[in-house]
């Protein structure tokens, strides 16, 4: 392992998150921490995942779509960002591509997910 | 005034977390086996200075002079050396070897380091040009410069006319760095930002010629002797390598 990678496993070691886990169709609520002026609350933020990038590395990121007020809006959160509270499953979505973007273009019952009902946790050793 | 600066390599860059919520981009530079190797002085030289050297090279590809030079420091065979003005009593002892703690978190610094090669490269990467229309009758010209001159006055065009040509490769210093933060069991330094070069290669950093230098970096300079007798203790918070977590 070079330096780099030591440094970026010290780094996720250290900040001892626990990420669920989850990928691209699963409905996940995030909670993310909201300073305003000088009292912080956390802020709930749920929708849809429609990505995850960067694998399991420090720089990794994932996508939440979600319809608010009738227009779709897209947050995209760093997986190990300081900032996110919780990171919780609502819903695990049967979906046949990594990456979601098809659902930009749908609206309604076309951009519904099908729920996984056998869905079987991953054995340990999925996350550092 | 004048401190010494250091040769470090650049292994590459990740991201920080920090507790407050901030994400900052940092490169990593090493400081590998860094040593005075030899001083300038006024009454023999002319000039106060310190030759630094680092990395580690090998003795039978070390040229004879440069084995004779090293073995009156008596240091190892170094890969990369460069002199460092700095003030008379700023001078280090020969054989000194500094550590990444010469620098404090949050004090700027100036990095220089031969920028990557880009090659040939035509006018619109080398120098901004905006190219030429991507219609209106323009043919088989979209990324070329314009007009390089005038008319039969001139008759000739100007000397250091930006044009296409080589690009990278030479020497870059970019200015107020910020340090984050500084590893000194292993040598790391870690700037915010980039840094010029390409990974493995070797750049120059100095305190920042056009900030104020913190009251609390080492004056001389962060020495390995002195500082292995205030920490005899290690604190091995290494954590195991986590293998297949691609």
């Amino acid at each position: 392992m070079n330096l780099i990678a030591e440094i970026e496993a010290e780094q996720i070691a250290a900040l001892g998150k626990t990420i669920p886990d989850f990928k691209a169709g699963d409905t996940v609520r995030v909670g993310y921490k909201v300073t305003e002026g000088s009292r912080s609350r956390v802020q709930n933020y749920e929708g849809v995942c429609i990505s995850r990038k960067g694998g399991d590395g420090i720089a990794a990121s994932f996508t939440v779509r979600k319809i608010s007020f009738g227009e779709g809006v897209e947050r995209v959160f760093p997986l190990y960002s300081t900032n996110i509270d919780s990171i919780e499953v609502v819903r695990r979505g049967k979906v046949r591509r990594a990456k979601l973007y098809y659902l930009r273009s749908r609206r309604g019952k076309s951009a519904r997910i099908a729920e996984v009902t056998n869905y079987k946790p991953k054995s340990t050793g999925a996350e550092a | 005034m004048l401190r010494s600066g250091v040769i470090a390599k650049k292994l590459g860059m990740t991201r920080l977390f920090m507790e407050d919520g901030r994400q900052v981009p940092v490169t990593v530079l090493q400081l590998d086996n860094l040593q005075v190797v030899a001083q300038r002085t006024a009454e023999r030289d002319g000039y106060t200075a310190v030759q630094l050297g680092a990395g580690s090279a090998k003795a039978k590809r070390t040229t004879a002079a440069m084995r004779g030079h090293f073995a009156r420091a008596n240091v190892a065979p170094k890969r990369k050396i460069a002199e460092f003005r700095v003030s008379p009593e700023n001078l280090i002892d020969v054989g000194a070897e500094i550590t990444a703690d010469h620098y404090a978190a949050g004090q700027y610094v100036d990095i220089a380091g031969t920028s990557i090669g880009k090659g040939f490269a035509g006018a619109m990467k080398r120098h901004n040009f905006g190219g030429l229309r991507a219609s209106h009758g323009v043919s088989i010209s979209h990324r070329s410069h314009g007009s390089t001159g005038q008319c039969q006055d001139p008759g000739k065009v100007f000397k250091g006319k930006k044009m296409a040509g080589h690009l990278g490769a030479v020497r870059v210093t970019t200015q107020n760095i910020q340090v984050v933060r500084t590893d000194a069991d292993r040598g790391l330094i870690m700037v915010k930002g980039s840094v010029p070069g390409s990974k493995g290669g070797w750049v120059t950093i100095k305190d920042a010629v056009k900030k104020p230098l913190p009251a609390d970096v080492p004056k001389p300079a962060a020495v390995k002797s002195a500082k292995a007798a205030e920490t005899a203790e290690a604190p091995a918070a290494e954590v195991p390598a986590e293998g297949g977590e691609a």
